[in-house]
């Protein structure tokens, strides 16, 4: 830059204002069911989540239970004893909700937003879902059916494939390993299958219904507690069991041919959210790669243009933490690309990083979480989590304080543990017969088949 | 206005004044969240870009984060994200953003920021260089390295529009992209990023007074210069229909989109409101038309979507657009029985209407919706933002569940009458050779 700059000119901060605490109300049902409700100021409009346990028991049922409960997540809507499909979409509808279902291997959640008049009928579908869900077996075989399509094309994403390779790799056996179900078994699901695993595990005792919004607090816990009492399933959370550790191995490469560029993925254990060493780790991720002004983006995009938006996170499941790294970059540069991703990673794990960077990655994550709570939706998705891992609904706020302790020397010595390279299983998606050979120079490789099983 | 309407009215006020360099400024205060967003609208898009130059207004919206007069490279993105804010930018059609979400104590940096690019960007052939060499990389994860990577937003203009403006790749060539130089840019930022061309629009946590005497403070000194005419972007409506199909050498199924000629969403915006209530009624949720018929009854496809405007925001486009209907299907299903399937769900609304309380409830989703978007502080201002810059007034995005809200049936069954199969634009996606 030719000119002289004159940093003095850039205003300063004023003082920040305090951020609203929730006000968070809550009960457990008679029936297990924990209800908890947050009024909130803003847009006339309430956020539902209700988030049910439903992780598969072993690794041994875990395709046929992740088959499952892909086809009942769409199946669970196809009407019930008193509605159609379409019934039951319009009697939503006509509160401004829908409800989507989505399943990951820890949960099932079921979602909408919603006008605050509706809170009481909207409810009530809920219900009616949950207690009289019919799975028709004509509706639920064209079910199946979009399911098996919509994973075929999902597997066609470079994204999906490196996914599904690095889970494979890091969980072995364990049911964490499998991130998409098979076509052919989601095609064998029947309905009684979905039956049978609705009342076995659609149950409310572990579950948590979260509402947010244009409500008063006792009002809406009447009413879910009014609309709710007839499911009153008998039955047991289950969470996934515990995942065995894995030593990172060669490099796997999964060939993609022709691919004009290469899907970089590491991933390793991270600390789980009770546990101290976590504000740590979230600093020392953004440092390294958590968002732009960090060290991976100002390396392989700022300054050497490899690649669009690398990036990296710590991610949470109930029975395991993860801190990945994420880059596509073009074909040519691919191992460059994993080199320099590799030296920042090391340069972090054995040297300091500045009291600059630590303090701008601390008002980063602390800003970023009063604006993703700032809205309904945020707030309630936020809440959904963190009561669906266990933890009090004043966490966010304890958290906040730990991360406001964080110093340089913790960082450093929980980035030589959780960040360092050679830590981390590392999974390339690319085309082999061109990044093969200047990858060998980083280290040992292995090239797996390009498709996934069919 | 009902009474209804006016309940559904923003009860944000705005504020508006200009600078004398011409920028014009809207202020949206809401002090209920200590957060403030901060947006600058610049009134060029990929339809502005000239022969030669395909890409070149999304490129550029990179070069404006290499930074500027006082703000070295980097240092942009660390002065917003240390004072725990966010920011982007995006390049569409008709204009290009760049914003910032913030805590309140951050808003004078940020205008500070703002006012320094839209001073002096530092273009240089380093950043240029390293920024084509990004961009490449953006278009081969979003478009060449992946299924249905343009599909149908790159594709499907071609077929329907006539202009250069309006058929050109917007993500740009390579070729075009690797040829371009720094007094492209420089010519480019000359003519298109004057104050005069440009809305910045202030939404949260802010007093008027004291933001305004800010906003005066850095963006003032800017020196005026020309603005550009606004190009013609119209088209003639298309007399007969066109088609025509692409390979997808990575997609698994095949996938088919049908674009209509909508009316003008600027000149005659009551006529395109029952456009827009027409998409949704047609592809939004389990209760849909064309969601029954394609999906549950016939079971001819594996998905569908319709949206008015190419990015799906019909408020943020001029004319002329289209409105989409989109639908995956299995190879087992001719795309033609999906084609007489989606004209002949149109056809009925067309010529047997919409009975009101369906269209009542497609609205009560629809006002949701919008509600929702307006919750954050930064969907809220770039709203206002985008209906200042596209329709010359902020309050209409506060007015729009309202104006809604009081389309009738009637509006509804003559936009489905505008849906004619014999003008409409169809593009095949042919899957040759994906996995499975």
């Amino acid at each position: 830059m030719s000119t002289a700059l004159d940093l003095s000119l850039i205003p300063p901060l004023g003082e920040p204002r305090p951020q609203p605490v929730p006000e968070v109300t809550e009960t457990v049902l008679p029936s297990g069911l924990r209800v908890v409700v947050v009024p909130r100021p803003g847009v006339p409009l309430v956020e539902l989540r209700l988030r049910v346990p439903f992780a598969a028991t072993s690794a041994r049922s875990a395709a046929t239970h992740t088959a499952r409960t892909a086809v009942l997540s769409g199946a669970v809507l196809l009407g019930t004893a008193a509605h159609d499909q379409t019934e039951i979409a319009q009697l939503l509808q006509g509160h401004g909700a829908e409800l989507s279902v989505s399943a990951d291997p820890d949960r099932l959640l079921l979602s909408t937003t919603l006008l605050p008049e509706g809170l009481a009928p909207v409810l009530g579908v809920l219900a009616e879902l949950l207690t009289s869900a019919a799975y028709p077996n004509d509706q639920v075989e064209g079910e199946r059916a979009r399911v098996a399509e919509r994973i075929s094309i999902a597997r066609s994403q470079p994204g999906v494939i490196a996914r599904t390779a690095l889970a494979a790799r890091r969980y072995g056996a364990h049911p964490y390993a499998l991130q998409l179900p098979s076509p052919d078994l989601v095609l064998a699901v029947r309905s009684t299958a979905l039956r049978t695993l609705h009342r076995d595990r659609l149950v409310p005792a572990g579950s948590t219904l979260v509402l947010v919004g244009d409500l008063d607090p006792q009002a809406a816990i009447d009413a879910a507690g009014s609309a709710l009492t007839e499911w009153s399933r008998e039955g047991e959370a289950v969470t996934a069991p515990d995942v065995p550790a894995i030593a990172p191995g060669a490099l796997e490469i999964v060939d993609r041919r022709g691919a004009v560029q290469s899907n970089i993925r590491l991933g390793g254990p991270a600390p789980g959210r009770t546990d101290p060493d976590l504000p740590a780790v979230r600093l020392a991720n953004m440092v390294f790669g958590g968002y732009f002004s960090s060290r991976l983006v100002e390396n392989i995009r700022e300054r050497r243009g490899y690649t669009y938006s690398p990036r990296s996170s710590v991610d949470h499941l109930v029975a395991s933490s993860s801190f990945l790294v994420e880059a596509d970059v073009a074909t040519e540069v691919t191992a460059p690309a994993l080199l320099e991703t590799q030296y920042e990673l090391g340069r972090i794990a054995l040297t300091p990083v500045t009291e600059a960077e630590l303090d701008a990655a601390r008002r980063y994550v602390l800003g970023s979480m009063a604006l993703s709570t700032a809205t309904h939706a945020g707030l309630a998705s936020t809440l959904s989590a963190l009561l669906g891992a266990g933890l009090p609904s004043d966490w966010l706020a304890e958290h906040q304080r730990a991360l406001a302790e964080v110093t340089v020397e913790q960082v450093q010595d929980v980035a030589r543990r959780y960040l360092a390279p050679s830590g981390l299983t590392a999974v390339v998606v690319g085309d082999a017969d061109v990044i093969t050979e200047p990858l060998r120079a980083l280290g040992p490789v292995e090239v797996a088949a390009g498709e996934v099983e069919e | 206005m009902t009474a209804a309407g006016a309940e559904l009215t923003l009860r944000h006020p705005v504020e508006r004044f200009s600078l004398d360099n011409g920028l014009r400024v809207v202020l949206a205060p809401d002090r209920s969240v200590p957060v403030v967003a901060v947006s600058v609208f610049y009134d060029v898009g990929m339809r502005n870009e000239p022969e030669g130059r395909t890409g070149f207004a999304h490129l550029f919206e990179h070069m404006m984060f290499q930074g500027s007069a006082h703000v070295p490279k980097m240092e942009h993105a660390r002065l917003v994200q240390a004072a725990g804010g966010t920011f982007n930018g995006s390049t569409h059609q008709d204009y290009t953003n760049y914003f910032e979400a913030l805590p309140a104590e951050a808003l004078e940096r940020a205008l500070f920021l703002e006012a320094d690019r839209m001073a002096a960007p530092a273009i240089t052939e380093e950043n240029l260089r390293n920024q084509i060499d990004v961009v490449k990389e953006e278009i081969r994860v979003n478009v060449l390295n992946r299924p249905y990577g343009a599909f149908p937003w790159l594709q499907l203009p071609q077929i329907a529009f006539e202009s250069f403006a309006n058929t050109h790749d917007g993500y740009g060539s390579f070729v075009d992209l690797e040829s371009s130089t720094v007094d492209d840019a420089a010519d480019f930022f000359s003519t298109y990023y004057a104050p005069g061309n440009a809305v910045l629009c202030i939404g949260g946590d802010l007093d008027v007074a004291e933001t305004e005497e800010l906003v005066r403070r850095w963006f003032g000194p800017v020196p005026a210069r020309p603005v550009p005419p606004l190009p013609p972007t119209g088209e003639p409506s298309p007399t007969g229909p066109r088609r025509g199909e692409v390979e997808d050498r990575l997609a698994p199924a095949p996938a088919v989109a049908v674009g209509w000629r909508v009316p003008d969403p600027v000149g005659d915006l009551d006529t395109y409101l029952g456009t827009v209530l027409l998409s949704e009624l047609l592809s939004e949720g389990d209760a849909s038309r064309l969601e029954r018929r394609l999906i549950h009854d016939d079971r001819i496809a594996i998905a569908q979507s319709s949206y008015v405007g190419l990015f799906g925001d019909p408020f943020d486009v001029r004319d002329a657009t289209l409105l989409t209907t989109q639908v995956h299907h299995p190879a087992a299903v001719g795309v033609d029985t999906v084609l007489a399937a989606v004209h002949e769900e149109i056809a009925k609304v067309a010529q047997d209407g919409v009975p009101a309380d369906e269209l009542a409830r497609v609205q009560a989703r629809t006002e949701a919706q919008l509600l929702r978007q307006a919750d954050s502080v930064l969907g809220r201002t770039l709203g206002f933002a985008a209906a200042e810059l596209i329709h010359g007034r902020a309050e209409l995005a506060g007015e729009l569940a309202a104006r809604l809200a009081a389309v009738t049936p009637e509006q509804v069954q003559a936009a489905a009458r505008g849906l004619d199969p014999d003008t409409a634009a169809v593009l095949e996606l042919r899957a040759t050779g994906g996995a499975k």
